[in-house]
């Protein structure tokens, strides 16, 4: 009897650790993402504070992180006015230029995708926080044109040398470089360069390259003077300024830009913890499970207690108090586990460029707090309803052989659930009746509802799916077949609850597949309809290329338009808005912009166009004025057509290259739409550009079916980003699956050993089990992928005017997964089969 | 009346099951304990034997070896030409399903399957179908035909052990062990199961060995076998409760003024 006794022990130990990692996994993503974007934060406030000095002085509004690059200038004169400045310690002019990257020895650009490519003139400007910007490292800095030094990181990875020959790729006049390398240097700032790569040129070379030739800084860095404060400092340089150029003090700039910075960061931020939310919620079906049937073991134990006078108070409490302890436990393991999680995620990030090499990994106080709030809460309301029914126990059970617990009958849950669905549906309703982003969230609130009640309704719903699933199995697997059925239909909470798990897994992968699926055919569709052009030149690391290239191109044989496509953020009614601009003509002759209202050929200087989703939510017509904010300043524009906005036309807004060019953004190219003349030769013009653009690792030729291609391939990199953050909800519920068989088994340790008794044998008893497992995960993937469908024909057409409007459904992808969730129960009944199998039949018919 | 032993005297052509010298001990070094002590006993084709003793005399041990549920730890168990020592799990859990029923105090009947189910579950395992003669002759015999499509839990606990019978019956096994089959019923209900066990004993020639603490149930069967600290001590042919509680007073005292009492 002690044996039972123990070997019951150990098993609800096991069965507390199963339902503890559930919290472990689910906090350690909360604390994860908080770690990680804080680790980011600091790498990134780093270098702001690193790289900016006491006061300095730009172009208003240039240099800002949330800013393009901007192309205005400060000229040379100006530095020499600051120089006599008696409370100026020391004045430095900076050149800076983005988009310079190496071509590292294997002939692709290093870092690239995200990590910006700066370069810039050597100076030994002191930073805010003490240290100077740039130091050299080793070697010596370059002198004069084709000579350069990098930054240590970057050159190792780029496998150069000093003394090595380095090709780079630049925005400026020469889009192609090779230059010595003379040097390495450090960057000042502690954790590193977050991958992004510093090359280090002489000014005077500098100034052809990318100023054409002209005197001038892009901002200059003043250092203070013994006593005097960056206010001060920044006063008296203002005085001396020209208009249009500004003095700014360091803390304030680098606040600003932090600021900045921090609300992108927020931005991943909420995009780890909406995952983080879906893994705790999963975790909650679990734990709720795991509880219930805890409690429904200890029924008689319980019992007793109440027999011997406990109140139902402190069965309750009892039951909570276990919970309390799972919760502490899982959320300390989780929040070691979420800084390995964030780890890892630098490890993933610095796989695409993002390199965290030196960050350090702070656990804040607010990470912590965050962390066990959410672990203990979500413990303690799981573990709630299953303790509230072991205090409903009645006493007299312990008298009793077999001990019922109370239940809830169905009926309300059903009712419950009912409800619940029938108010998601009206909030969908009122989502697609409503317009914008308000009726997106009701339409996502509908659906979470929806969710919920069929997760209540499950255990009834479920039972048909069962059913059916239970004359496929009896049929090929008779008996055995015929007992997993009736085992998984014997407790069909538990059976749902478990299924449930699996099925908001599914639901979301389901639904994301669709609208995965239906962007590419949208996608396709647009380019299909919108791209008239024989080619596209476009950028490969989301950075905008130098203009010779098109130059270069329209200047060829049998090349008739090179149309530009420059991008740019500015500011609309206080709101960030993603601009693009053009030449009309250029961009009629290669693209048929779908129109819905005005023409292409209306964009001219004073001129703006809008899509089709942003006039609808902000209800512009033709000849309204707006008034668009780029960094050199407003103008004042009128709204002049509205466009369909697709991956050939990617803006919101489409403005004249003027404009652009006015509002102080720098004249680089993000694609460029070829045509030939009719009769030349299409694949004879394609080897033309390549011989311009074959050296430059940092563009992509393409023609429109190779365009429309890459652009596929972009939705499905974010797909499987998707998929591997939601794999960790189904690892949970997984975990359930295989926690809920355990029990199950133990739970009829002796009904296992009857059947072992008359003759069941081991393989029948193991397949018995395997067979439970897989009718709970096809359950769940059935009822997943059920949803999953209906929100996602529901969301695609909601989001239709917003591009998406080809509805596509992968059915292939979604047998699959079903297939796979098929194979998951496999997998989950190993160990509980193995467990099962092992039971010694006497021991089974004896045990109490 | 009284025996105290009855070896080798029947051909070995009339015999079931047999033990030779079969030993068990739990535990090791001082520690140890003989649940079974040098036991070779015989149990007829179509005979009704009734295993008795007081609690941790070997009973239900000397049962498990012989149904295959248990390993021994010296001596033979022969089932027909069958001996059990040596065989892996596999062919135990054969011979369990094809020559072997079980009937148990706590019924064991898997809740999610009706009566019927449950008693064809030993041949449905197999992959084989009942002979359906025998299945009707079975049912009517246990008198539950109405009450066929119905769940363990909307049964009585006689008429549960009743379709523990049958399934014990069904596939017509060379012998059925019952532990203690009446333990949980009241006396009509036993009356039933015994009765029927009976029946089944002198209608159709099937071999029962039934493990029990009620002299009443001693009763039903042709002959008892008293066992104590491991050993069969006595044996009784044609027993009535009256004789048999007889013999169980005459043992107690034995064992009270005698050897050890290892109990």
């Amino acid at each position: 009897m002690l044996k039972v006794t123990w070997r019951n022990l150990v098993a609800r130990k096991l069965r507390l650790a199963l339902s503890g990692f559930a919290i472990v996994l689910g906090v350690a993503f909360v604390a994860g993402s908080f770690i990680f974007t804080d680790a980011l934060g600091g790498a990134f406030d780093g270098i702001i504070k690193g790289t900016t000095a006491d006061v300095e002085v730009a172009p208003k509004g240039a240099g800002d992180f949330s800013s393009a690059e901007d192309s205005r200038t400060v000229p040379a004169s100006v530095l020499a006015d600051l120089k006599a400045l008696p409370d100026a310690a020391a004045v430095a002019g900076n050149d800076q230029v983005q988009g310079v990257y190496v071509i590292g020895s294997g002939g692709k650009v290093v870092g690239g995708n995200g990590p910006p490519g700066l370069a810039f003139n050597y100076t030994t400007t002191k930073a805010i926080t003490g240290n100077q910007i740039i130091t050299l490292a080793s070697g010596s800095l370059p002198t004069g044109p084709g000579e350069i030094a990098l930054d240590e990181a970057s050159a190792d990875k780029a496998g150069y040398r000093i003394g090595d020959s380095v090709p780079l790729v630049t925005p400026g006049t020469e889009p192609r470089l090779e230059a010595k390398l003379t040097g390495l240097v450090k960057f000042g700032s502690e954790g590193g360069l977050v991958g992004a790569t510093l090359t280090i040129f002489d000014r005077d070379a500098m100034l052809p390259l990318f100023f054409h030739g002209r005197d001038v800084y892009t901002g200059i860095s003043m250092t203070a003077a013994d006593g005097v404060s960056q206010q001060q400092l920044a006063d008296e340089a203002n005085k001396l300024l020209p208009t249009g150029v500004t003095a700014r003090e360091g803390d304030k700039v680098a606040k600003d830009n932090e600021d900045a910075i921090g609300q992108a960061l927020g931005f991943i931020n909420i995009f780890l913890l909406v995952f983080a939310a879906v893994a705790v919620v999963v975790g909650t079906f679990l734990i709720i499970n795991t509880f219930s049937i805890l409690v429904a073991q200890r029924s008689r134990e319980l019992a007793l207690l109440r027999a011997m006078g406990a109140s139902r108070r402190q069965v309750n409490r009892s039951v909570l108090t276990e919970a309390f302890a799972v919760g502490l436990i899982g959320s300390t393991i989780g929040i070691g586990a979420g800084y390995l999680l964030a780890i890892g995620l630098k490890g993933l990030f610095g796989a695409i460029g993002l390199d965290l090499g030196g960050a350090s990994f702070p656990v804040l106080p607010r990470t912590i707090v965050i962390s066990y709030v959410v672990g203990l809460v979500v413990t303690m309301i799981a573990a709630y309803l299953p303790a509230r029914r072991a205090a409903r126990i009645a006493p007299v059970a312990a008298m009793r052989d077999d001990v019922a617990l109370p239940e809830a009958s169905l009926r309300r849950r059903m009712i419950v659930g009912a409800v619940l669905v029938v108010a998601g549906v009206a909030s969908m309703a009122a989502g697609f009746a409503g317009s914008g982003g308000k009726g997106l969230s009701l339409i996502g609130l509908g659906m979470l509802v929806i969710l919920v009640g069929v997760a209540l309704m499950s255990p009834v719903l479920g039972r048909p799916v069962v059913r059916g699933l239970g004359v496929v199995y009896t049929r090929l697997f008779g008996t055995v077949g015929t007992l997993a059925t009736q085992n998984s239909l014997r407790n069909p909470r538990r059976t749902a609850a478990t299924a449930s798990a699996l099925m908001i897994g599914l639901t979301l992968v389901a639904l994301m597949s669709i609208l995965g699926q239906s962007a590419k055919a949208s996608t396709d569709k647009a380019i299909n309809e919108t791209l008239t052009a024989d080619f596209v030149l476009s950028n490969a690391i989301g950075t905008p290329f130098s203009a010779t290239i098109g130059n270069r191109i329209a200047k060829l044989d049998g090349v008739q338009t090179v149309a530009r496509f420059r991008q740019g953020l500015g500011e609309i009614d206080g709101n960030q808005v993603f601009l693009g601009a053009a030449d009309a003509t250029q961009l009629a002759d290669t693209l048929n912009v779908p129109m819905t209202a005005g023409q292409v050929g209306d964009l001219a200087d004073k001129v703006i166009l809008v899509d089709t989703t942003t006039a609808d939510s902000k209800n512009y017509a033709i000849g309204d004025p707006v008034d668009l904010k780029l960094q050199a300043g407003t103008q004042h524009l009128t709204v002049g057509g509205v466009f369909k906005a697709s991956a050939a036309v990617p803006a919101n807004y489409l403005v004249s290259l003027h404009t652009l060019a006015k509002g102080g953004i720098k004249p680089n190219d993000s694609l460029l739409f070829i045509t030939k003349d009719p009769g030349a030769s299409t694949s004879a013009i394609h080897d033309e550009i390549e011989t311009i653009t074959k050296d430059l690792p940092t563009v992509t030729l393409k023609d429109q079916q190779e365009f429309a291609a890459e652009q596929s391939k972009q939705i499905d990199t974010f797909l499987y980003i998707i998929y591997a953050l939601l794999g960790l909800a189904v690892i949970i519920a997984v975990l359930g699956i295989i926690n809920t068989l355990a029990l199950s088994v133990i739970e009829r340790t002796r009904e296992v050993g009857l059947l072992r008794a008359v003759g069941l044998s081991r393989r029948q008893l193991r397949r018995m089990v395997r067979l439970e497992s897989v009718a709970i995960s096809v359950l769940g993937a059935v009822l997943g992928m059920t949803m999953g469908i209906v929100f996602g024909v529901a969301l695609q057409r909601a989001i239709a005017d917003q591009g998406v409007d080809v509805l596509a459904i992968p059915w292939l992808r979604l047998v699959i997964f079903v297939l796979l969730a098929a194979l998951v129960g496999v997998l989950a009944a190993v160990l509980p089969a193995r467990r099962a199998a092992k039971l010694n039949v006497l021991d089974a018919i004896t045990t109490e | 009346m009284s025996e105290t032993s009855a070896v080798t005297t029947h051909s070995v052509d009339g015999v079931a099951a047999r033990t030779v010298d079969l030993t068990k001990v739990y535990g090791e070094g001082d520690a140890s304990v003989a649940a079974l002590d040098g036991v070779s006993i015989e149990f007829r084709r179509g005979e009704f034997t009734a295993v008795m003793g007081p609690s941790g005399s070997g009973k239900s041990t000397l049962m498990h070896c012989m149904a295959a549920l248990d390993t021994s730890s010296s001596g033979e168990v022969h089932l027909g030409e069958t001996v059990l020592s040596g065989l892996s799990d596999k062919s135990l859990t054969n011979l369990r399903r094809d020559k072997i029923g079980f009937v148990f105090q706590a019924y064991n009947l898997v809740p999610t399957l009706t009566a019927e189910e449950n008693i064809v579950l030993p041949l449905a395992i197999a992959g084989r179908r009942p002979d359906p003669e025998w299945f009707d002759t079975v049912i009517d015999t246990i008198g539950l035909r109405p009450r066929l499509r119905h769940r363990p839990n909307e049964l009585s606990g006689g008429q549960q052990q009743r379709v523990a019978c049958a399934r014990a019956l069904v596939s017509r096994p060379e012998i059925v062990f019952a532990d203690e089959p009446t333990g949980n019923l009241d006396s009509s209900a036993s009356a039933e199961v015994l009765g029927f066990l009976r029946r089944s004993v002198d209608d159709y020639g099937q071999t029962i060995v039934m493990v029990t603490h009620d002299p009443i149930a001693a009763g039903y069967t042709d002959r008892v076998v008293f066992l104590a600290d491991g050993k069969v001590v006595a044996e009784l042919r044609g027993p009535t409760a009256d004789t048999v509680l007889e013999q169980m007073k005459v043992l107690s005292l034995e064992s009270v003024s005698g050897t050890a009492a290892g109990v």
